[in-house]
């Protein structure tokens, strides 16, 4: 027996803030992603979960337009940004990333200049949004920081002086210096120490808290998934196997790729 | 509160089916089959069956942390109705939030969120000013008899009562349309046990709709408008 195909939404007034459809990409031989749709309405936190090698970073740097897709189309919904979001030239596309959307990287080395200071690297992407002033630039880079609870004390120092837990804070004060309509998060945590964990994920429930950002939220531990998510997509060979509320997908899962996981892993 | 008058169709269960799928053990296992009943606001029912005969199963599919296979759970909002068993998923997101309570046994603490804080959530999220969200909380904190230095501390550390009485704080706060209770007194002490009951009568005079699984039945033996007794193969409706 299935179960029952769901019915599109009712309640949810207005539209989401971020669909994909049709998302498909190779590397060569390499199948990356496979049709994959994914929607995101305002104020809500997707997860994506799934094995090594099955698109979940893929899925998020094209949300970030790093990367463009063979086929498929993105939309946010953001009175700038009508379209096919993979038309935009680079330009356009550096603009609307530096604007409006906000990403953390598990590796620190790939969202930040390591030798430069970390007021410095949240003030770069100020800059690139047009800011001029350097008093602003300064105190815009400064209230980011403590909104990411970075201790100001350290806000001069280069990120290579600093532990891991903190370059994740200077990462994620980059990626929220402008208020973004998306935060995208690869692993935000992965490789912390558990107790430091805890903290960065504390900062991010609080931020989603009190400033209800869109975030979309790549992680192997499904336990941050559970405390960070409100609904979450599976992942295998680069297609979304199954998609729900978090604790339904963990509690009843239908896919036995995803009975598998959490399995393994609750 | 609720403002639905009592009287009114708050669910309408039509024909639930719930079965496991064990893709690993090549093998399905029904927890039960075609169960129908209505609930009005206001009415209180009480579940009843032995040990393992898919009482909390029934109402995690209401919820909607189960996916049904079949039948229709019809829920009355606001704006209209709507089928739990076939909503969206961010529709159920929403109902969640605005009009259904789930009390289980176990609270789903965080890492480094304070008691107080973990209690005034609902009422932040419905908009509640965080200094009168909080000052609601306390009292309730205070009337499930949780001491006033836990109030700022973490449950994760919390006795296996403590956190019941979090629990049902949070769960209890802000008055839903459709309130679920799965062996909410099950670690409780007696003070806490009574001032459960009271809430919950205060809350079905305010016209809340619960379906209920108790440990000892008799404390809301008062309260209750009709069982359901669910058995291995079929489900009874039993009048009161
Ligand atoms: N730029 C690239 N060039 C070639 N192959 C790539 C490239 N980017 C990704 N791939 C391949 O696409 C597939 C998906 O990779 P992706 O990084 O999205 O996986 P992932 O789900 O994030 O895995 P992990 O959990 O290990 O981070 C992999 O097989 C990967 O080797
Ligand atoms: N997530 C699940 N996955 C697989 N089987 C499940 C799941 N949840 C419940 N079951 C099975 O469904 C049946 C009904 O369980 P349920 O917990 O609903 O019983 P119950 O009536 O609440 O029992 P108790 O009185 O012991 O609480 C049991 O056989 C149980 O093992
Ligand atoms: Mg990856
Ligand atoms: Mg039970």
């Amino acid at each position: 027996m299935t179960v029952m195909e769901r019915l599109a939404p009712q309640l949810v007034t207005g539209a989401p803030l971020l669909t994909m459809s049709g998302i498909s990409r190779r590397f060569g031989a390499v199948v990356a992603l496979e049709d994959v749709a994914a929607t995101v309405w305002p104020g809500e936190v997707l997860g994506i979960v799934g094995e090594s090698g099955s698109g979940k970073s893929t899925l998020l740097r094209m949300m970030n337009l790093e990367d463009t897709p063979d086929t498929g189309t993105y939309h946010l919904a953001l009175p700038e940004t009508p379209g096919n979001l993979f038309d935009l030239d680079r330009f356009a596309r550096r603009q609307l990333c530096a604007r409006r959307i906000g990403i953390v990287y598990q590796n620190p080395h790939l969202g930040l200049l390591m030798g430069h200071s970390s007021s410095g690297n949240v003030a770069e992407r100020l800059l690139i949004a047009g800011e001029r002033s350097f008093a602003t630039l300064r105190a815009k880079a400064k209230g980011a920081l403590e909104a990411s609870e970075f201790p100001l004390t350290r806000m001069d120092d280069p990120p290579r002086q600093l532990s891991g837990g903190m370059q994740q804070r200077v990462q994620l004060a980059k990626a929220i210096a402008l208020e973004p309509a998306l935060l995208l998060l690869d692993e935000p945590t992965t490789g912390l120490d558990v107790s430091v964990q805890a903290l960065v994920l504390d900062t991010l429930k609080r931020l989603q808290r009190d400033r209800a950002i869109t975030m979309v939220i790549v992680s192997h531990d499904l336990g941050v998934i559970r405390t960070m998510a409100d609904r979450v997509m599976v992942m295998r060979h680069g297609r979304v196997v199954e998609e729900g509320l978090v604790d339904q997908v963990f509690q009843d899962p239908q896919h036995p790729y995803t009975q598998e996981l959490v399995h393994a892993k609750l | 509160m609720p403002n639905s008058d009592t009287g009114t169709q708050v669910l309408r269960v039509e024909g639930l089916s719930k079965s496991f799928r064990m893709h690993h053990l090549g093998q399905s296992l029904h927890a039960f089959e075609g169960v129908s009943f209505t609930l009005n606001a206001g009415e209180f029912l009480l579940l009843k069956g032995p040990n393992g005969v898919g009482k909390s199963t029934l109402l995690r599919t209401i919820w909607r942390s189960y996916l049904p296979e079949a039948g229709h759970v019809w829920f009355t909002h606001d704006a209209g109705r709507i089928d739990l068993a076939r909503a969206a998923d961010v529709d159920i997101a929403v109902l969640r939030r605005r009009d259904m309570g789930f009390v289980t046994q176990f609270l789903i603490a965080r890492p480094r969120v304070p008691a107080e804080e973990i209690v005034a959530e609902p009422l932040r999220k419905a908009g509640v000013a965080q200094i009168d969200a909080l000052e609601e909380a306390r009292r309730w904190l205070s009337a499930f008899g949780v001491k006033r230095d836990l109030w700022r501390a973490y449950p994760t550390s919390f006795s296996g009562g403590e956190q019941q009485k979090v629990n049902l704080a949070r769960a209890l706060i802000q008055p839903p349309r459709l309130l679920l209770l799965d062996e909410p007194t099950a670690s409780l002490d007696a003070g806490a046990r009574a001032a459960l009951v009271a809430r919950l009568a205060e809350l079905k005079a305010a016209g809340v709709a619960m379906i209920g699984v108790f440990h000892h039945p008799g404390d809301v033996a008062a309260m209750v408008d009709r069982n359901i007794l669910l058995t291995a193969k079929e489900v009874e409706n039993v009048a009161l």
